[in-house]
């Protein structure tokens, strides 16, 4: 099971490091695709909303609480939007939650 | 400022960017302070979360340290707890840190073309969303050993988060662990709310997204996808058919902040 891990955790390594380095390695120049240009910029947002919601609601004890955290972190967000903050206040939300109810 | 000021007197015409690497070195220690607190809190949930998929302190230093990706790290765990297979692990991980990618396509523009090429192996490891962010943002040619500073900083703040957070997880009361677990989200979400305030499309978008992933958890047969393939097909799906939509303007956007040749 431990060699497993390391052995996935190599796999993974390698994969983002290359994913890293092959642009540096091969593309000293704009890439000229329009459509892949959008597509890759419009990847990193829906991937994290994607994982995101529902993972949430069953990160913390309670749904309930998760699922302030949501609200709480996109209001956060909307305002002040810096990741410490909102992602301290997601935190606070669930403690608050969870000592309450 | 001095060594910036010298950067760009030098950088319009064969850019000596190697020039004054000992003070672009400092400064990026300097800028990775509040990077690494942020990291700090972000990395010991994590540690948590790699705790609770029955990985130990040495194997949560080895993941933060190589792939030094929140939402890569936080996919990573999943994986491993769900004993995903080889090519899973690889897709995953690809969708998952595919914006890396972009993000050293226009870095890359902006390292000089006859630098060594130690300098391209080693900057490309510190692209991460922050260090991108700040490296991007200095105007001109980029020395490498300002990233090189703000990843020395802030990597030892990722590394030391995430094995604290194996080892402290369990002393920490439940209700504290619980808390924390949701700091990725928060942190995911203050990438994707700031962009979405600005844009009516990048709102949709998100909105979209998690709308057909939480479907796709409760629905009969798509329920059975396991949540790394869901990333996988969802990310496809609807960043395929939003850059169909609403394609970016004809300028690449690398061109400008690399602004190397429209300086």
């Amino acid at each position: 099971m431990s060699r497993n891990i390391y052995a996935a955790l190599l796999l993974m390594i390698l994969t983002v490091y290359l994913i890293r380095l092959l642009p540096f390695l091969f593309l000293r120049k704009p890439i000229k695709n329009r459509w892949f240009r959008s597509f890759l910029s419009y990847v990193p947002y829906v991937t994290l909303s994607v994982m995101t919601f529902p993972a949430i609601l069953t990160a913390a004890r309670i749904p309930a609480a998760g699922a302030a955290a949501l609200i709480v972190g996109v209001i956060v967000a909307w305002w002040r939007g810096d990741l410490f903050t909102v992602a301290l206040s997601s935190c606070a939300v669930v403690f608050l939650f969870e000592l309450i109810f | 400022m001095s060594a910036e000021k010298a950067e760009n007197k030098a950088g319009a015409g064969h850019r000596p960017v190697l020039a004054n690497s000992r003070q672009w070195y400092a400064r990026g220690l300097r800028h990775g302070i509040p990077i690494c607190l942020g990291y700090f809190a972000v990395s010991f949930a994590l540690g948590i979360a790699a705790r609770g998929a029955g990985m130990n302190a040495l194997q949560a230093f080895v993941m933060s340290l190589g792939m030094t990706a929140s939402a890569g790290e936080f996919a990573a765990i999943g994986l491993i707890a769900s004993g995903a297979g080889a090519l899973e692990m690889i897709f995953t991980t690809l969708i998952v840190n595919l914006r890396y990618f972009l993000m050293s396509c226009s870095l890359a523009q902006k390292l000089p073309e006859g630098i060594r090429p130690v300098h391209r192996f080693l900057t490309a490891y510190c692209v991460t969303d922050e260090i991108f962010g700040l490296s991007a943002a200095v105007p001109g040619g980029l020395n490498p050993f300002y990233s090189y500073g703000m990843m020395t900083v802030a990597a030892a703040g990722w590394c030391l988060g995430t094995v604290l957070g194996v080892l402290a997880g369990s002393i920490l009361p439940e209700i504290v662990v619980s808390a924390l677990s949701v700091a990725m989200y928060g942190m995911f979400l203050a990438i994707v709310i700031p962009p979405s305030r600005k844009s009516r499309f990048i709102l949709g978008l998100v909105a979209i997204s998690m709308a057909a992933s939480g479907l796709f958890s409760v629905l009969p047969v798509l329920r059975q996808i396991s949540s790394g393939f869901r990333v996988i097909l969802l990310t496809i799906a609807i960043a395929g058919i939003a850059a169909v939509i609403r394609p970016l303007p004809e300028v690449p956007e690398g061109s400008d902040s690399a602004g190397t040749e429209h300086r």
